[in-house]
């Protein structure tokens, strides 16, 4: 493949951290996991928390419906010409994974129409444990799992568990009511993801998304460094 | 020129984003016009003959070199639906992405500047063939395969159906896409000596009007 490609025109590939007019795309971070862990209530607290100092965008994928887009928009946590979504086939890890090119067409076309853009957040649509996304489609991903799909998923492992650059433990506010042991999931997703980081995570707790939201802010500091 | 290049641009995980496309299946199947492989049989063959029979002629007619941009009107023509019209378009944007990292050309950079939203995805298939060193042969079984193999996996997933029987459909259908592939080809022939006007211009009516009301429905499990 010919990523540096010298010919002239749109880009032929989008792995590339260059627009066509030679400015710095987006740093694009996924968000994937299985169905109902919290991904599309992470992406709302997130654009909540840093769209005053950020200039961002969400692309969903939703599996059957706009239900992911539309509850983004109803919460009005951007203004719609910010979030699009794209169809997936019944296939959400096809999208995010082996066939990318709708989805990098649609972080195209946001950076087009609404541009220039610091960040685009890719959510996935509701998958299995090992769903991950194409490094041609995203710069990082976020695996985002919860205590009440059972405490023992970080043990299980899978690639989204281990390989993810970040593991979020979402609803740890739930844990005592679904006999979750946050302890064992943290030391079972530490013994599988080594240095990678783990944020144990209640979006109605008192810090919210904030722990998630400064490593999204170091790493798109590294991008734009 | 490699003809294992053939395989490359018709195998179905080629990155192209057909998997999101179902080629008509999910209405028909929704409208209870699909509900066996028989049935899927009898619609993947009137598409073989009407849609499958016109993109087959279009990328020929790019494969043997003709103007782009003649045929991508040449296929607005012969595309009545405009939710049909955007979908292959889109889908031909997503093929040319594709293209240009797998066979890198001046043509196919060219094709993007003229069409940066994309083109039908026929005459961006055809253009593909020929930048990948295949004929105008190769570029029409493409198209013809593709009509046909997405409305079948699409229909596995839609209604369980014996992943067997679906590719027994698509194995039996064979002999007559060979018989279309070859009224592609002459059609296209044609078409470069008398212009665009010369390729087939059949349709399914019933595949038009679906097309509309799927594009419009709220929950569907492809985008076309």
């Amino acid at each position: 493949m010919h990523l540096d490609h010298t010919h002239h025109g749109p880009a032929a590939v989008s792995a590339d951290a260059h627009r066509p007019d030679g400015t710095r795309r987006a740093l694009r971070v996924g968000l994937g996991g299985p169905v109902g862990s919290g991904k599309t209530a992470t992406v709302a607290a997130l654009c909540r928390e840093l769209r005053d100092e950020l200039s961002l965008a969400v692309v969903t994928n939703d599996i059957y419906t706009r239900e992911d887009a539309e509850f983004l928009l109803r919460q009005a946590v951007l203004p719609p010409e910010r979030i699009t979504a794209v169809e997936t086939g019944a296939c959400p890890h096809t999208a995010i994974r082996d066939d990318i090119s709708a989805n990098l067409e649609a972080v195209e076309d946001l950076e087009d129409a609404v541009g220039p853009l610091d960040l685009i957040l890719v959510e996935s649509g509701g998958d299995n444990l090992t769903a991950t996304f194409s490094r041609g489609l995203v710069d990082a991903q976020i695996f985002v799992i919860d205590v009440a799909g059972g405490d023992d998923i970080p043990r299980k492992g899978g690639p989204g568990v281990t390989t993810a650059d970040l593991l979020i433990v979402n609803k740890t506010d739930l844990a005592p009511h679904v006999g979750s042991d946050l302890a064992r999931m943290a030391a079972d997703a530490k013994a599988q993801r080594a240095e990678l980081p783990v944020v144990l995570q209640s979006l109605r707790g008192e810090s919210g998304v904030a722990e998630v939201a400064a490593w999204v802010r170091a790493r798109l500091a590294a991008w734009t460094a | 020129m490699t003809h294992a290049a053939l395989l490359v641009l018709a195998d179905g995980r080629f990155p192209a984003g057909g998997h999101a496309h179902s080629g008509g299946a999910e209405a028909a199947v929704k409208a209870g016009r699909i509900t066996c492989a028989a049935d899927l049989e009898d619609f993947c063959r009137g598409r073989l003959h009407t849609a499958g029979l016109v993109a087959g002629a279009l990328a020929a007619a790019a494969a043997l070199g003709l103007d782009p941009r003649e045929l991508d009107a040449a296929a607005d023509a012969r595309t009545p639906s405009p939710a049909l019209r955007l979908a292959a378009r889109r889908l031909g944007r997503q093929l040319l992405r594709a293209a240009r990292a797998s066979w890198p050309c001046a043509e196919l950079d060219e094709l993007a500047r003229w069409f940066p939203k994309g083109a039908h995805q026929p005459v961006v298939l055809g253009l593909t063939a020929r930048a990948a060193g295949l004929g105008a042969p190769d570029a029409a079984y493409c198209a013809l395969y593709e009509s046909v193999s997405g409305p079948a996996t699409a229909t596995v997933r839609l209604l369980s159906l014996d992943p067997f029987d679906a590719t027994g459909v698509l194995a039996r259908l064979a002999p007559e896409l060979d018989e279309v592939a070859r009224a592609a080809v002459e059609a296209a022939g044609a078409a470069a000596g008398e212009g665009p006007q010369a390729l087939p211009a059949a349709s399914g009516p019933l595949l038009e009007i679906m097309a509309e009301a799927h594009a419009a429905w709220p929950a569907r499990l492809f985008a076309s």
